[in-house]
């Protein structure tokens, strides 16, 4: 189970080289600035861009190959633009139905009142697609989508043409679309939050490269990649709540051997959730600090250092198999002696949850 | 009362002018959207050959018609025999004549609708021949009530190649704007009146009709 794509192309100055193999599950995220090739990979993964000498293939399926090619229309894809572009002269449902109708009834997976649910977007369907906000719009592309069922769902920016209220609109559908459906989703973003939130799987692309791809947690700490280096360097952590301390408003979380404390505000036992932990909040020392305000402090190994200026070090420890970033001065890396296996304490001053 | 040959020139006028315009829309839909959708270089070749109408004098195209589809021309030696002063000549005449008329705005309409409504189309499992029914066709709405318009209002107007293609015979070639000239020629104005502003009462009706269906829509605008 898996999605491959291999090629090279050149654009007057920009050549775009790829040779990928993505697990067909969870949430790939394609990441990168603008103009890094992250579209031109999707479409091409989508049969809307025709490559010369490209070879794509999903599961057993050969979608390109020397004369092979697929045309879109047969590749059981699903696509989100950028831009909603519902046809306007369609109404919501007749845009939902425009899909669904063309999907052979024995590849029908989503059902169509189910893909309404998910998006919210019940109240909607005999309206005028043009009357609709940008996030509703987005919504029912989105459902319009899923609705025929496809086996790869391609998300090319979808939240990027949304101004910050109407994103933070969309995403727990896009959560809840990860959390419900065994649907494989490649979602093209260049923004860190969205990534943070969403992704399992990260592919970094500059320039029409692959810098490199793997799970998100590894690929946020790898210091040799620009991830690790930006200025919201950060961590994330699997964990779930197995109480709330409902006398201080807090919730006990476990992830691996260790036991996290944070504020408990619309938690409950037994939730999973991500923990989203800045570089910038980690601080280390030698011995356990007694009688501190914070919460959270573990013991863990030092891996690797990268000095990142004059003054500061990116420090990567392991919090069991949990890696952290730290950013800290290179003055405490000579006093405190920080190099590979050194055995520290991380002391963690800011923690956000991701639901 | 207009005199029955007036009638039969205005009939006459009518049956050419939607006979011509169902043609160009059959023939001119597909013309226009291979032009909208050709990456084709010299594709601005045909775009000068399809304008050329616009800007030659009537009578010059008359007068190649007239030589092509006479009794001496290429149609008649293939053994087509001659379509001068005749009701398809006229036909033949008009198409080309009008041409430019319904090929632009269909080719701007498709244009304008752009190629993501149809990959969008593409991706929800549409083949191409159904992404160009049930997409670009409605989307280009607009663009067929210009073109349709246009390319029947342009017939009705024209003058110079059906003088000289198909003459003047009364029931057979006469059209209305060759029997004003006619009964301007003779001194009749009462008759030419009558034509004149029937024609334009007419036409201010027809357009008013298209406007008022699809006040939604931006129709003619030049």
């Amino acid at each position: 189970m898996s999605l491959t794509a291999s090629f090279s192309l050149t654009r007057d100055t920009f050549t775009l080289s790829v040779d990928i193999n993505l697990p067909a599950s969870g949430i790939t995220a394609l990441f990168g600035p603008s103009g890094s090739g992250k579209t031109t990979l999707l479409r091409a993964i989508a049969g809307l861009e025709h490559i010369p000498g490209a070879r794509i293939t999903f599961q057993e399926n050969i979608w390109q190959e020397d004369r092979t090619f697929v045309p879109t229309h047969l590749r059981r894809i699903g696509y989100v633009f950028q831009q909603a572009c519902l046809f306007p002269h369609l109404s919501v449902r007749g845009n939902l139905e425009y899909g669904l109708h063309r999907t052979p009834i024995d590849n029908r997976r989503i059902r169509l009142d189910d893909a309404v649910d998910l998006l919210g977007i019940g109240a909607l369907l005999e309206r005028d697609p043009l009357t609709l906000s940008g996030g509703e719009q987005q919504r029912v592309a989105i459902a319009r989508t899923l609705a025929t069922s496809p086996q790869l769902l391609l998300m090319d920016e979808p939240l990027s043409s949304l101004d910050h209220k109407r994103k933070l609109e969309i995403l727990p559908y896009l959560e809840t679309l990860h959390r419900e459906l065994a649907l494989p989703v490649l979602y093209v973003s260049h923004a860190t939050d969205e990534v943070a939130r969403l992704a399992d799987e990260l592919v970094i692309l500059r320039n029409g490269s692959i810098l490199g791809s793997g799970p998100i947690q590894q690929m946020l700490t790898r210091l040799d990649l620009p991830l690790a280096h930006r200025g919201d360097a950060e961590t994330l952590i699997q964990a779930r709540v197995t109480n709330l301390d409902s006398e201080f408003g807090l919730a006990h979380l476990q992830a691996g051997d260790h036991k996290f404390i944070v504020t408990s505000a619309g938690l409950k036992a037994g939730d999973d959730v991500r923990l989203r932990i800045s570089a910038h909040d980690v601080s280390l020392t030698l011995e356990q600090q007694r009688g501190t305000s914070i919460q959270n402090i573990f013991p863990v190994t030092v891996v690797e250092t990268a000095p990142e200026s004059d003054a500061q070090v990116m420090v990567k420890v392991m919090l069991g198999t949990n890696p952290l970033l730290a950013r800290v001065t290179r003055k405490s890396v000579n006093e405190l002696d920080i190099a590979a296996g050194k055995q520290l304490f991380a002391q963690i001053k800011g923690i956000a949850v991701l639901a | 009362m207009p005199a029955s040959a007036d009638l039969a020139a205005l009939f006459l006028t009518l049956r050419l002018a939607l006979l011509s315009t169902f043609i160009l829309l059959v023939v001119g839909t597909p013309a226009a959207w291979w032009l909208a959708r050709t990456q084709w270089r010299y594709k601005f070749l045909l775009e000068a050959l399809v304008a050329l109408p616009l800007v030659l004098p009537p009578t010059v195209l008359g007068f190649y018609l007239l030589i092509f589809l006479g009794a001496n021309g290429p149609l008649a030696m293939l053994g087509g025999g001659s379509l001068a002063f005749t009701f398809s000549g006229l036909v033949i005449g008009s198409v080309i004549y009008s041409m430019p008329f319904v090929i632009q705005p269909l080719q701007d309409a498709f244009q304008a609708a752009g190629r993501r409504p149809l990959e969008v189309a593409a991706t929800l499992g549409a083949s191409p021949w159904e992404r160009f029914l049930t997409i670009a066709l409605p989307l280009a709405r607009p663009g067929f009530i210009t073109a349709a318009v246009l390319g029947f209002a342009h017939t009705i107007g024209e003058f110079g190649v059906v003088l000289m293609i198909g003459g003047n015979i009364p029931g057979r070639t006469q059209v209305l704007s060759i029997a004003i000239y006619d009964h301007v020629e003779s001194l009749d104005y009462a008759s030419a009146h009558l034509l004149a502003g029937g024609l334009i009462l007419l036409s201010f009706l027809m357009l008013a009709a298209v406007y008022g269906a699809n006040r939604r829509f931006r129709v003619v605008r030049l």
